[in-house]
């Protein structure tokens, strides 16, 4: 399916008029990941090697009104098949004139203003092989258009075509125990992936504040789940996407060093209807002791209704942490902090640190621990799976 | 007897030294407002940037970006600064939109996330992509952000100059005062030097190679910061100046961040 329509982009990017304003840009990362316990799994690993790589192609001609962006992704992985994996991360057309703004193709689009969960973010699936984070999403198919006027800026998002989560196979590692088996994935309407999905969503900028208010309805990109058995009888978790409607609002405020932010959901149609948030604040001391590093600390508060049932670990949670950045040569960084689930004790630490090398290189750092884990909280299953990532990527 | 002479020397000192101060001021709001006059009604441009940052040891390092600028009537400039390099913060955007007297509104765009980050303005102090450039000295220079002193004339490279002091009215700012040089003739600044807040001599900005655009507009080609306590420096070189293209207000939002490639 997506190949077939890599291939359709490939042959449109090549019938594009030629002398426009082509431009290219992709990157390699070579990722090394080490365990420091044993995994729960016999199956699973203590270390891991991983290649991606992303190109992107961006032609606009017509005075800029006009663009085509195309960009595949593929990664090769030691251990876990599926998170060898390719995908079609965007391969859109777009016009925009005055105001007025439409994409046709796959796209990617962002929505919400937290650090820790993106709690509204619901347009494109979460490409779950990549990282835990959720930030890495998969090409949504859509049609999109957009009216940006003095009463803010509204979209219209119709699409056709519903991407699946992706999750490791029984190898990969860190993952939830047992495994979510994505081949057996149910779908609550009979149109199972091609239920066109639809949402609205309007902003503004209110003097120091962005305000968004949305309305998805759809199959829900966050999936429930339920105990089963995969073909060879082992116990799986099997997903299930049920037909939502769900309202958000994010908010996001520079007053003075402070960021203010806020997100919140009301989801019907998966289970009894229900509400959710995160939100917090991020301030900045600057150039801290007279050098020209900055210092954020962070908290972020996480509510889920649904509280321990939740299909996210993230129901009654604390974030605290720090950002330092060195604003050096190397665009030098690091963001470190703990969520603690407040009712039960469990606790997730995290790392991640950047820094530039040359020109055209970059080294990444990453560290996960989980510890305190209770046998009810979401992340019991990662209970063993602390881990740390070394990451180089060499830029194009 | 002494005493009463002296108290009506220090009073007499006090009033013209408080007239003589008055006039220094006017002076220097003068000079600064004819130079933000004749600088005024260029309706938007665009340009290309590149930054060499060189470090006390000689090691080099390169920027390029992209900027388009809107002049707003009775407020700041909106400026859009598109990165190209390095690599890995390719497709990142700044979208600013200044004002005059309260803090400017700033939004951050990371491609790779799709995200569109409000980010705080207080920051002005902080250096611009690791180089000698703080975000201050970037920002459009309105009038309001300073008070003005006319200090002296001067002559630099055989031009006449006036010479005044600017002091940053933003508390946030990195700066107790500056020191400017403009030439008499065309009203241009042709160096700049930064105090720090504990009023040392932090940096000199020369500019050279102005050009005038649609016969009333002058821009530096080179603008070169040298960091006098640290050793750094950053040439800051703008080229393909075009002024009066179709820049509109809608080039200057969420969603023109989002385009920006």
């Amino acid at each position: 399916m997506i190949s077939d329509r890599s291939f359709i982009a490939l042959l449109l990017m090549l019938c594009l008029p030629a002398g426009a304003a082509a431009d290219w840009r992709g990157e390699i990362a070579l990722e090394m990941r080490g365990f420091t316990q044993s995994p729960l799994d016999p199956a699973q690993h203590d270390s891991n090697l991983s290649l991606s790589g992303e190109v992107e192609y961006y032609n606009s001609w017509d005075d800029g009104r006009q663009s085509f962006t195309i960009k595949p992704f593929g990664r090769l992985d030691q251990r876990d098949y599926k998170r060898t994996h390719v995908d079609l991360r965007e391969a859109v057309w777009m016009f925009n004139d005055d105001g007025l703004e439409v994409r046709v193709g796959v796209d990617k689009v962002f929505w919400g203003v937290t650090e820790v969960y993106h709690l509204v973010d619901i347009i494109n699936q979460t490409d779950g092989v990549e990282n835990r984070d959720g930030e890495q999403k998969l090409g949504q198919p859509m049609f999109k258009a957009s009216l940006e006027r003095d009463w803010g800026v509204l979209d219209l998002f119709l699409m056709p075509y519903f991407r699946e989560r992706t999750f490791p196979s029984a190898e990969g590692r860190p993952r939830s125990q047992p495994r979510v088996a994505a081949e057996l994935a149910e779908y609550e309407n009979s149109q199972e992936e091609y239920h066109p999905d639809v949402a609205l969503r309007w902003s503004k900028t209110l003097a120091d504040w962005d305000l968004g208010l949305a309305h998805f309805r759809g199959t829900g990109r966050e999936p429930s789940y339920s105990l089963g058995l995969d073909g060879d009888g082992l116990p799986v978790l099997i997903p299930r996407y049920e037909i939502i409607n769900q309202s958000s609002i994010d908010l996001q405020g520079a007053v003075g060093g402070w960021l203010w932010k806020f997100e919140g959901i009301h989801r019907k149609g998966q289970g009894a209807s229900f509400y959710a948030a995160t939100g917090g604040f991020e301030y900045t001391f600057y150039g801290i002791a007279d050098s020209s590093s900055d210092i954020g600390v962070l908290t972020e508060l996480m509510w889920d209704e649904r509280g321990q049932s939740a299909t996210t670990p993230f129901d009654r949670d604390v974030f605290v942490g720090l950002r330092w950045v060195a604003n050096d040569v190397d665009g030098t960084e690091l963001l470190t902090g703990i969520v603690s689930d407040w009712d039960n004790g469990t606790r997730f630490f995290n790392l991640e640190a950047s820094r530039r090398l040359g020109n055209d290189w970059k080294l990444g750092l990453q560290a996960r621990l989980w510890d305190n884990v209770d046998d009810g909280d979401a992340l019991f299953g990662l209970r063993n799976d602390d881990y740390v990532e070394f990451k180089i990527t060499r830029y194009f | 007897m002494f005493a009463r002479q002296l108290l009506i020397l220090c009073s007499l000192t006090g009033v013209f030294g408080t007239a003589w101060a008055d006039a220094a001021a006017d002076r220097g709001l003068d000079i600064a407002q004819e130079a933000d006059r004749r600088d005024t009604g260029y309706q938007n441009f665009k340009a290309e940037l590149t930054m060499l940052l060189r470090n006390k040891h000689g090691k080099e390092s390169l920027r390029n970006m992209r900027t388009r600028s809107l002049e707003v009537e009775d407020d700041g400039d909106k400026t859009m600064i598109i990165f190209d390099q390095p690599r890995d913060v390719k497709g990142t955007a700044l979208l600013t939109f200044s004002h005059k007297t309260e803090a400017d509104d700033q939004w951050l765009y990371l491609p790779a996330l799709k995200r569109v980050k409000r980010i705080s303005s207080r920051n002005k102090s902080g250096p611009f992509m690791g180089s000698e450039f703080a975000y201050e000295d970037l920002a459009s220079q309105e009038v309001e952000k300073y008070t003005y002193r006319y200090v002296k004339d001067d002559i630099l490279n055989g031009q006449a100059m006036f010479v005044i002091e600017r002091d940053p009215v933003d508390e946030n700012s990195g700066y107790k005062r500056q020191l400017v040089w403009i030439d008499q003739a065309e009203y241009r600044p042709i160096r700049i030097e930064y105090y720090d807040r504990k009023n040392s001599l932090l940096k000199t900005l020369g500019f050279t190679g102005y050009i005038q655009y649609l016969d009333r507009y002058w821009r530096a080609r080179e603008m070169y910061m040298q960091n006098h306590q640290t050793g750094k420096s950053t040439l800051l070189t703008w080229e393909n100046y075009q002024f009066r293209v179709d820049l509109k207000d809608s080039d200057f939002t969420n969603n023109s961040l989002k385009r920006a490639k």
